[in-house]
């Protein structure tokens, strides 16, 4: 599985980490969705921890598409808010 | 995946879609991608330079604070010195507006550099992308069947497309918190303008809101805090202290 961290770059990550990047992400959005920031937070770092260790760089010459696109690493609740709770804020 | 990535995964694919959608043809898919690219990548050093010239005023702003900051000082000891304790608290209210601005503008300075430097290797990274897509452009309409060179195209163009929208986004950000950096500059500019970390010689009796509102912050307890310390230090030393209150005198009388 390709993972992109947006203004990062792209990881490979093994198949088998697809179900608990999922389930860290299914729980974000939830704590999200109950305004608990510090539990957002935790779990927005467990993601981006399980992609950058678990995961391999790919080279910067590799033109592949990733399976999936995690927003920027600096984001914040408020983003979180805004872009990934109900129907989303989808630009364009 | 619905959540953070997949919503996120969205918006990105659609905006290569709409990037890709513009070209008709797979021969002209590559030229359009590959000229977008360099396009792009001119875009990021002016976003770049943006965000070193920003950085550059907040910290040209921080060097004028910190003299404010030294000079301030030095007359609430002076005040003090002369017995006009009036005097002195207005000194360090406006040195304790200045400090909080130094504190605001020393972060707004990290912020910056942290985003030119991942601007700067974004830039690395979507150069490295469009030199790999050069060539495989080159390999594609030189190798392979009309019908083939199309999925690969499709791969190739995707693969990049998603770096330029992923950058584009990054683009749009360091622009945003810039933008948003430069007003406060601005707003600063203005305050400095309006006398609020000058002179404290130079100013009558409190006439304007900004004297108001410091006014208000000298119920704080830094401002009394430091005038009880100076008030000490005065007292106790006696002649102790006199260095560096001549010190202070002998600015005075220079300027």
């Amino acid at each position: 599985m390709i993972v992109r961290i947006s203004g990062e770059g792209q990881y490979e990550l093994p198949d088998a980490d697809a179900q608990r990047l999922n389930d860290l992400d299914n729980q974000a959005v939830a704590a999200v969705e109950a305004g608990d920031e510090p539990k957002f937070h935790e779990l927005w770092n467990q993601m981006l921890d399980l992609v950058t260790s678990d995961g391999t760089e790919l080279a910067d010459d590799e033109l592949v598409e990733s399976d999936v696109i995690l927003p920027p690493r600096d984001s914040t609740f408020e983003d979180a808010k805004m872009e990934w709770s109900g129907e989303g804020l989808i630009p364009d | 995946m619905p959540g953070l990535g997949g919503r996120f995964s969205t918006v990105v694919k659609a905006k290569v879609s709409k990037l890709l959608d513009r070209a008709e043809d797979p021969g002209e898919t590559l030229d359009y991608g590959y000229n977008k690219q360099l396009e792009l990548l001119q875009n990021v050093k002016k976003g770049i330079a943006d965000v070193v010239t920003s950085k550059k005023r907040l910290q040209m702003q921080e060097e004028q604070i910190k003299q404010q900051v030294v000079k301030l000082d030095t007359q609430a000891r002076q005040a003090l010195a002369q017995g006009r304790e009036d005097l002195a608290r207005a000194a360090l209210e406006r040195k304790t507006v200045a400090q909080n601005e130094l504190q605001t503008l020393d972060q707004q300075v990290a912020e910056l550099e942290k985003q030119q430097e991942a601007l700067t290797e974004n830039e690395k990274k979507m150069r490295a992308k469009i030199e790999a897509f050069r060539t495989k452009k080159e390999v594609i309409k030189a190798q392979y069947s009309a019908a083939e060179a199309q999925v690969k195209i499709g791969e190739a163009a995707s693969g990049v497309g998603e770096q330029m929208a992923d950058l584009g986004l990054a683009m749009q950000r360091a622009q945003d918190k810039t933008e948003q950096m430069k007003a406060r500059a601005g707003a600063v500019e203005e305050l400095e303008a309006a006398g609020t970390f000058d002179d404290i010689t130079q100013l009558g009796p409190p006439q304007d809101d900004i004297d108001k509102q410091l006014a208000e912050l000298s119920a704080g307890s830094q401002v009394d805090d430091e005038l009880a310390k100076m008030k000490a230090e005065l007292g106790e030393g006696g002649g102790g202290d006199a260095p560096a209150l001549e010190e202070g005198e002998k600015q005075a009388e220079q300027s």
